[in-house]
This record gives C-alpha cells, sequence and structure tokens, in this order.
C-alpha cells in the first residue's frame, strides 16, 4: 500500500484546533494516550469529540496543531495511509458485500495474501465465524457492530477508535457489548480511543476518561479520580450528579476553607478546592449526605432544607429536599437502618456530611444548574478514597 | 375486531354486527382492493390488444370476425405487413444507443452535481431540470426548427441519428434524477469507512461508491429505454422519412393498423416483464438464504 | 424529482451528509462537459432558434419563406385565436392529473405498505404496459370506449350518458390523458412512501384514532415530495400533449394546444411562426406554474 505509515507508539495530539468557518469545533487540543490503553472522549454531543476522533481518523485535518503516533507525525496524511482504523457508529457495513468479504476488505486494500484467513480469524474473535457468507441486512444490530469491530480489529490498527458504537443497541445488549469490547481490548492490547456521550460506559470501559466541552478537554483521568473530584461545575454534573451551591470564602482553618453558602458556613479541605479565595462553588455528592430530623452533632458541615419528594428504591432511598438558596439538592440514603425514619414532603431536615468529602470548584459565571436534571444515571455506590490530584491538566 | 364489552353482564365477548366486520374488512383492504382494480384498468388496453391480434379480420382490425378466428396466422407472420419490422429494429436501435449514451452523460453529471460543490453547480442542476419540465411537443418544434434551419448546413439531415440525438436529450434528464437520488441516499459513511480501511479514492470508488451506485444506473438505463421506445412526440417532429415504431402505428391508425402491430407490441411486453422478472429471480437465487 | 428514484430499488435510507466538497478542482468541470454540451446543443440552442422563429414575419405572397424579425404580433394572434386551445389544455390537463393521482394515491400506497412480497410484481406491471407502445394503448381505448364498444353500450342502456357518446368527446381524452400517465405518477409517490418510516405511521395511527385522520396529518404529508413530482409529471406531458386528443377527440371541440402547435407545424403553410409562439408561450406558461407550484409546495429535493 503506497503512502501508508508504520507508526507505533503512544497516540500524541498537539494543540490541535479545527474550525468550521465560524464554528470552532476542537480548539487546542493537547492530549496523551498511552499505548495499549483503554481512553475515552466522553462530553455532550456537540462537544467536538467526534470531530476529535474524525481527525485521529484522517477524516478530517486540522486546522492547526499536530497528531502523532509515537514519533511519526500523521498530520496532513489521508485516512488510508494511517495505522488507524475505526468503528462507525452507525457500522457502515458495506451492503453490497458478504460479512466476510467486508472483513478482508481492508486486508486486501494492504495487499495480504492471507486475507480471507484473517477476516475468519477475526470473525472469531468476535465470534460470528457462522456469519461469513451472509450480507449485512441479514444480521441483527448486535451482530452487525461485532462485524463492525472484526472489520476494524483484523487490521491490528496502531490505533482503534470507536464512535459511539454502542449507541444504536438496546440497554441490555450494550451492557452485554461494553463487556464484550473491554475482552477484546485486554486480548489484543491495541489502544482504544472510545468516544461516547454516556458517562457510565465511559466510566466502566475507559482506564482513563477526558470530559470533553465546547472544544476542550474539562478534565482527564482515571473514572474514579474524577468522580471524587471533578475540577470543574460541568465535570461535577456531567460526570454523576452533584449537588451544587454558590459560595464565597469567608475564612480558613487550618487545612480547610471556612465557606459561607447562603447563610449556612460549611468547610472543605483546601486540597479539594481549586480556588483559595473570593468566589467559588461548593459541591457535594448526593450519597455522601445523610439526612437527619433533628440537627447532627460532631460530623462537620450541615444544612437545613424541606423534604420536596421522597422515592423508594430498594437499596436505597433518593430525597429531593430545597435548601434556603431556593437550590434543590438530592441525598441518597442507602437502607441501612432498621428502622428507617420516615420522612415526608414538607418536612423540614438537616443534612450532614463530612468535610473531607466535599470539593469547590471556579465560579464560571455561569448559573449553576440543578444536578438531579443533568444527569441521568444514578452515581457509583462506592466512593474511592480521596487521593491527591495528579491530574494531567490539558 | 371483536372487543369485550363494557357493558350488560360483562361476561360476553362483544361482537360487533355483520355490517360492520364487512366494513371493517373493507377499510382492511381498501388500499389493496383499489390497487389491483387499478392494475386491470392499466392492462385493459394490453389485454385489448392481445385479443385483438389474434382476429381474422378483413378490412380493419377493429371490429371482432367470428369467422376464423382467434387465428394464428398473424403471430406465424409478425413481419408480414409492410415496414413494420423495420420499423421495430429501428425502434430498438435508437432506444439502444440513445439508453447507452444518456446512460454515461447522466451518469457523470449527476456525479458532478451531487459530490462537488462547483462554481455554476446551480445552473447545472436547473438546465438538467427543465427539459423535463418542458412539453415533449415544445422539444420537438424547437429540434425540428433547428435541424431544418440551422444543422442542415451541415449536412445532419432529418432521419436516424436525429432521432437519436432527440431521445439522447430528453433521457439525459431523466437519467440524471435517478442517479442522483441513489447518490444522494448514499451514506456517505461508507466511503469513510473505505478510506479508513486503507482504500484509496481509486479503489473507494470503484469497489464501494460504484458498486452501490450501479442498481441506480441500471434503473436509469431501463427507464431511459421504455421512454425512448415508447416516444412518439418528438420522434414525429424530428424524424423526416425515418418509422420507429410508434410512429409506424399511428401513420397507419387512418388505413387500419395491421394485427401484426398487436403481435409485436404484445411481445415486447412480454419480453419486458420476462426479463424483469427473470432477473428478479437470478438475483435472488444468487442470494444466500 | 428525486422521488423517481423508484428504480433503483433496495437502497436503505441513511442520515446523508453534505456533498464531498473538493472546491477548486476542473473534475466536476470535466465530468459535467459532455452531458451540458449536449443539453446545451440540442436543448438550448434550439429552444433559442424557436425564439427567433416565433419573431419571424413571413414574405408577403410567399407562404413558406420568412424573414428575421421582431414580430411580436405572432404571440397576439397565437393567444387570441387559439385561446380556446390553452383552456382545454390546462383544463384536461388538470383533470387528468387529479383523477390520475386518485388512482394512483392507493396504488403506490398498497405496494408500499401492503403488497409484500407481491411488491416487486406490482411495480412491474405498472412499468410493463409502456412497452406495448402507447398510441396502440389509445387506439385499443378508442374501441374500448367506442359507441359500439362495452363502456358506451352500458352506460346507454342505463341512459346514463349524456350526448350518447364517449369517444369523439372530452371524456374520452380525459380519460386518455389519465391513462397514459399514470405511472409518472404511481412510481414517484411510490418511492417517497417507500422511504417513509411506516413506524411513523403506526405512531400516527397511536396518536389519532381515525384512520382518516393519521393519513391527513402523517402519512400524506411524508409523501408529499412524491406527490409534487408526479403532478408535475402527468401535468406538464398531459399539457402538451395532441395523441390524445387526435385519437380520442373530434375534430372541432377537444383539439389542445399541442394539436394547433402539431398542424401549424406540418400541415398549414407558413403556419411556423405561429407554431413556435404558441410553443413558447405554452413552455413559458408551464415554467411559470412549475415555479408558483414548486414554491407553494416546494421542497429541495425536486431539483
Amino acid at each position: 500500500m503506497a503512502g501508508f505509515r508504520e507508526a507505533q507508539g503512544d497516540l500524541r495530539l498537539e494543540n490541535v484546533t479545527k474550525a468550521f468557518s465560524e464554528f470552532v469545533a476542537v480548539d487546542d487540543l493537547s492530549l496523551r494516550v498511552p499505548r495499549g490503553s483503554f481512553f475515552a472522549l466522553l462530553g455532550p454531543s456537540g462537544c467536538g469529540k467526534t470531530t476529535t476522533l474524525r481527525m485521529v481518523a484522517g477524516l478530517e485535518q486540522p486546522t492547526s496543531g499536530r497528531i502523532l503516533i509515537g514519533d511519526t507525525d500523521l498530520t496532513g496524511s489521508r485516512s488510508y495511509e494511517r495505522p488507524v482504523n475505526t468503528v462507525f457508529q452507525s457500522y457502515a457495513l458495506f451492503p453490497h458485500l458478504t460479512i466476510r468479504d467486508n472483513v478482508a476488505f481492508g486486508p486486501k486494500r494492504r495487499g495480504l495474501k492471507d486475507a480471507a484467513r484473517l477476516a475468519d480469524e477475526a470473525l472469531e474473535l468476535v465470534q460470528l465465524p457462522h456469519l461469513a457468507a451472509r450480507k449485512p441486512t441479514q444480521l441483527s444490530g448486535g451482530q452487525q457492530q461485532r462485524v463492525a469491530v472484526a472489520r476494524a480489529l483484523v487490521n491490528r490498527p496502531e490505533v482503534l477508535l470507536l464512535d459511539e458504537p454502542l449507541g444504536a443497541l438496546d440497554l441490555k445488549l450494550r451492557r452485554q457489548m461494553q463487556v464484550e469490547l473491554k475482552r477484546i481490548q485486554t486480548e489484543v492490547g491495541l489502544t482504544f480511543i472510545h468516544v461516547t456521550h454516556d458517562q457510565e460506559e465511559a466510566m466502566t470501559m475507559a482506564d482513563t476518561v477526558a470530559v470533553m466541552n465546547h472544544g476542550k478537554i474539562e478534565q482527564m483521568g482515571p473514572p474514579a479520580q474524577m468522580y471524587d473530584l471533578p475540577l470543574t461545575a460541568f465535570v461535577a454534573n456531567f460526570v454523576g450528579q452533584s449537588n451544587l451551591g454558590e459560595g464565597q470564602v469567608v475564612d480558613t482553618d487550618g487545612d480547610f476553607l471556612v465557606v459561607d453558602v447562603s447563610g449556612s458556613r460549611v468547610k472543605i479541605l483546601r486540597r479539594r478546592s481549586q480556588v483559595e479565595s473570593g468566589r467559588l462553588v461548593f459541591g457535594v455528592r448526593p450519597e455522601k449526605v445523610r439526612i437527619h430530623r433533628n440537627r447532627p452533632t460532631g460530623i462537620g458541615n450541615d444544612m437545613q432544607a424541606t423534604v420536596v419528594d421522597v422515592s423508594f428504591s430498594g437499596v436505597a432511598t433518593q430525597y429531593l429536599v430545597t435548601v434556603a438558596s431556593g437550590a434543590t439538592w438530592s441525598v441518597y440514603e442507602q437502607n441501612l437502618d432498621v428502622e428507617p425514619i420516615d420522612l415526608q414532603p414538607g418536612d423540614r431536615v438537616w443534612m450532614s456530611w463530612d468535610p473531607s468529602h466535599a470539593f469547590a470548584v471556579p465560579d464560571a459565571g455561569a448559573p449553576i444548574t440543578d444536578g438531579a436534571v443533568l444527569s441521568d444515571v444514578a452515581p457509583a455506590s462506592v466512593a474511592p478514597p480521596i487521593a491527591p490530584a495528579p491530574v494531567d491538566r490539558p | 375486531m371483536s372487543t369485550v364489552s363494557t357493558r350488560g353482564t360483562g361476561s360476553t365477548v362483544y361482537r360487533p354486527s355483520m355490517a360492520r366486520r364487512i366494513q371493517a374488512w373493507f377499510a382492511n383492504r381498501f388500499a389493496m382492493i383499489t390497487a389491483v382494480l387499478v392494475l386491470v384498468y392499466l392492462f385493459v388496453p394490453v389485454a385489448y390488444t392481445f385479443a385483438f391480434s389474434f382476429n381474422n379480420y378483413r378490412k380493419t382490425n377493429i371490429t371482432w370476425n367470428s369467422e376464423g378466428s382467434p387465428t394464428l396466422k398473424h403471430w406465424k407472420d409478425p413481419c408480414g405487413a409492410p415496414g413494420i419490422c423495420e420499423a421495430l429494429v429501428n425502434s430498438i436501435q435508437i432506444g439502444a444507443i440513445a439508453t447507452l449514451v444518456a446512460t454515461i452523460l447522466g451518469t457523470l453529471l449527476a456525479f458532478a452535481l451531487v459530490r462537488y460543490k462547483f462554481i455554476g453547480r446551480g445552473a447545472g442542476n436547473i438546465m438538467t431540470f427543465i427539459p423535463m419540465a418542458t412539453p415533449e411537443i415544445v422539444l420537438g418544434a424547437s429540434l425540428l426548427t433547428i435541424f431544418v434551419q440551422g444543422f442542415s448546413n451541415v449536412g445532419l439531415k432529418l432521419g436516424f441519428w436525429t432521432i437519436v440525438i432527440a431521445h439522447i436529450m430528453f433521457c439525459i434528464s431523466f437519467v440524471v434524477v435517478t442517479v442522483k437520488a441513489r447518490l444522494q441516499s448514499l451514506d456517505p459513511r461508507l466511503e469513510e469507512a473505505a478510506q479508513d480501511l486503507y482504500a484509496g479514492p481509486g479503489a473507494t470508488f470503484w469497489r464501494v461508491t460504484f458498486p452501490l451506485v450501479l442498481p441506480g444506473i441500471v434503473g436509469a438505463a431501463m427507464l431511459s429505454f421504455s421512454l425512448s421506445f415508447d416516444d412518439f412526440i418528438i420522434t414525429n417532429f424530428v424524424s423526416g422519412s425515418e418509422t420507429t415504431f410508434p410512429k409506424f402505428v399511428y401513420v397507419s391508425y387512418l388505413r387500419g393498423i395491421p394485427a401484426q402491430a398487436n403481435v409485436i407490441g404484445f411481445s415486447m411486453f412480454a419480453i419486458a416483464v420476462a426479463l424483469v422478472i427473470g432477473g428478479q429471480l437470478i438475483g435472488n437465487a444468487r442470494k444466500p438464504k | 424529482m428525486s422521488a423517481l428514484a423508484h428504480a433503483g430499488g433496495g437502497g436503505h435510507a441513511a442520515p446523508v451528509g453534505p456533498p464531498v466538497e473538493r472546491r477548486g478542482t476542473w473534475i466536476p468541470y470535466l465530468l459535467l462537459l459532455p452531458g451540458a454540451l449536449w443539453l446545451l446543443l440540442f436543448f438550448v440552442v434550439p429552444l433559442v432558434q424557436l425564439f427567433t422563429v416565433s419573431l419571424q414575419s413571413q414574405y408577403p405572397g410567399y407562404p413558406g419563406y420568412y424573414y428575421r424579425d421582431l414580430n411580436v404580433g405572432n404571440y397576439w394572434s397565437a393567444l387570441t385565436e387559439f385561446a380556446p386551445h390553452f383552456g382545454r389544455s390546462l383544463l384536461f390537463a388538470g383533470l387528468a392529473t387529479f383523477f390520475a393521482f386518485c388512482l394512483a394515491y392507493p396504488l403506490a400506497y398498497a405496494m408500499a405498505f401492503k403488497a409484500g412480497k407481491w411488491r416487486g410484481l406490482m411495480m412491474i406491471c405498472v412499468i410493463a404496459p409502456f412497452f406495448t407502445s402507447f398510441i396502440l394503448r389509445t387506439i385499443a381505448w378508442r374501441q374500448i370506449l367506442s359507441d359500439e364498444g362495452p363502456v358506451a353500450s352500458v352506460l346507454n342502456t342505463l341512459h346514463l350518458l349524456p350526448g350518447g357518446h364517449i369517444t369523439e368527446t372530452w371524456m374520452a381524452v380525459v380519460a386518455g390523458l389519465t391513462y397514459n400517465f399514470l405511472p409518472f405518477m404511481v412510481l414517484p409517490i411510490y418511492a417517497s412512501l417507500e422511504r417513509a418510516d411506516p413506524r411513523v405511521i403506526e405512531a400516527g395511527g397511536d396518536l389519532y384514532a381515525n384512520g382518516f385522520t393519521t393519513f391527513r396529518t402523517v402519512t400524506l404529508p411524508m409523501s408529499m415530495p412524491g406527490v409534487l413530482a408526479g403532478t408535475l409529471l402527468t401535468f406538464i406531458p398531459a399539457t402538451g400533449d395532441y395523441v390524445n386528443a387526435e385519437l380520442l377527440g373530434s375534430d372541432r371541440s377537444t383539439k389542445m394546444v399541442g394539436n394547433v402547435i402539431e398542424s401549424q407545424f406540418f400541415k398549414v403553410p407558413g403556419g411556423y411562426p405561429t407554431a413556435a409562439a404558441l410553443s413558447f408561450t405554452l413552455m413559458a406558461l408551464i415554467l411559470a406554474l412549475v415555479f408558483v407550484y414548486v414554491r407553494k409546495f416546494g421542497t429541495e429535493e425536486l431539483l
């Protein structure tokens, strides 16, 4: 294959910008994806994650910046010259070719003699060898998805790109494919880059997650760390759910900052705050908050609230409460107590949490949205231990 | 359509009245019944043509002559009417040449108009559309004036080739429209996938784009041939003394159309149906189930 | 009129991206060149020639000999003298388009949603009659509708036929036009219905109890591009047609513009300028109607 670039090593993006006339889709993005890792690009639609993926694939060229694998600069090279393959969102299987010919397409283009054998091996890997002679339209969505994975994997690319590959599948199949993809990645040991807007999918599959918003990476790191200590209000709400409130630093107390949040004084560990003074946004995860009828003593932070809604789900009970500022918080209470506190909407209650569980992010000036609105999936049940934050910031 | 009654005893199954059930049956099948009736309507003249190909008529093939009918004599001698087979051969030759050229030119146009942005694209779209929005008689009239007053000076006389030229002209638009639609409904990600799988521009086109557009091109060619084969109005203007099959039928109408025309007309219909059904059967047989 | 995409068959609709942008290359012009040249030489140039002819004047006393002129009077006399023919053309074509729509829609609908495995066969049935030459089929209609034929005799026995004839009247002409251009109505409507997602229609059936409401608010709007293309593909050729009026109509009361143009060209000495003026008026009229129509109901798909 003329022009094909062999390259090995980490994938690197250096100051990559992509502008479509007026609109800047990707804004001065730099990141490094270690070889052999499972990397997820997470963000809402329109955040630039798909554009980033397409630039890595060579289907778009960056307006400025460089894309490298190892020490080989791939910027400007075409899609067919890169050791990168994509699993497309709609699978993009060739409808006029059989499954075997679909999978053998890449090896044949590269002039490999044993293309058919490689295709059969790849179909073996995705457990579909019995469908090799069919046409794509005769396959179910899940099967087509596996074929798309096989068609990309058969080329043993240095980097495999997954563009929301599970988006079209129903929930059960999606869980199954998540496990499957993770298995395949461990088996073949290639670099996987997975683009998704499903935070749970990103968290369960990836070693490293990067959250993108408005063409920039807001935060990058291991999923547990990102959940425990979000660095921006956007991440706090996009990855899991957070109760947020605008606050003002009024004092310090040893390792803690003392913050006024609409009349209540709360403490935040200094190293868990991105702000040392002035205005900030204070946050705490719903499952870190306890709820009481009477003001508790000796826990640290507390705040009064009014119950708005109670929904019981077996292992836990979710309360929606309003606090003094008028914002709605949600609280997950595990049903551990033998005698549950029987709360009704309208009851006045106290909330409390350990100061070392709270975090603070810069006040971006944007109005704070309710955590309960933005995020649709319950957070992971057990919080990891607090870790210092050696986060690569872009 | 039966529902459990909410009134009365509550345990009996409610059966709608006979009238209601008949009404529901028709409502359910209204479209299909109408469709079959319309198809029958489409076939009435074809059946008439077929029946009268067996007529043992005296002077004109208008009324059924029960003496000696049905007869196979016209089927045994389809070229028996003077000039009819020459006209048929002309029509087939003109259709074939016009289809070939129009399909190639129209496909190139469609690719340019769908796949590229360039100055003049809008004008190109309009230019390929307007011939379809122009009545045939205007096309025929304008071609006649230019052939008589302009191109005859460079040696192009009315006849076979002027018919071919005219047919190519009006077929191009239909080819462009058909191929364009196919190209537009082509998922652009298929070509991206090909590129992603190491296919350069040439391989992407020949291995992915072209095979996927091919059914549209074949359809356009079939449409071209049927339009050309059945055209009368434009042909009548630009043919001079040359005859095509529709023109032969039209001209002989006053004297009485020979039953051989019925034989040939019905045979063309039967051949077309057989070819299409045969093609589909072969296509189905190739598809592994 | 991309709704004509019927012939291609089996392509499933996919989200379509923008055309591949490759600016500043000469490839599109190369692809365009042969076809555009052909259309220029054999469509545009002849129309220009026809336009100049429509303004020519005749040498007095020498029928058939003209000189270049700007004789706008050709248009005036063509329009005044043949106004009834124009009216008839539009009326007959309009009626035929309406009837064709009424017949074509149920057929297209059945093909798209009800036919199942019979779909292919039905498609063949729609296209195949083309091959029996439309002249032959029109003449067949003349015999079937003639006074001695079954239709007229039945209607006459029932005293349902004022005047006693079908042929030689406008009824036969409209029937012929309807029949001949029916496939041009069926195919685009079918193509646009076939692309519609039946689940959307089911959802419509879920929201509105009434089948007719579902049809009016969901199915019909979805097939609008096809209806638009179909009505144009029927109306335009029907307006310019003269074969149906010639074979099924009478000499006086059913002649259309097409008949006049044809006879001015072939039968009236010195008729060229009049015929050209009529042709041009007809074309302008139709283009204007198409333009208004597309503006009103229009979709970009048409172009």
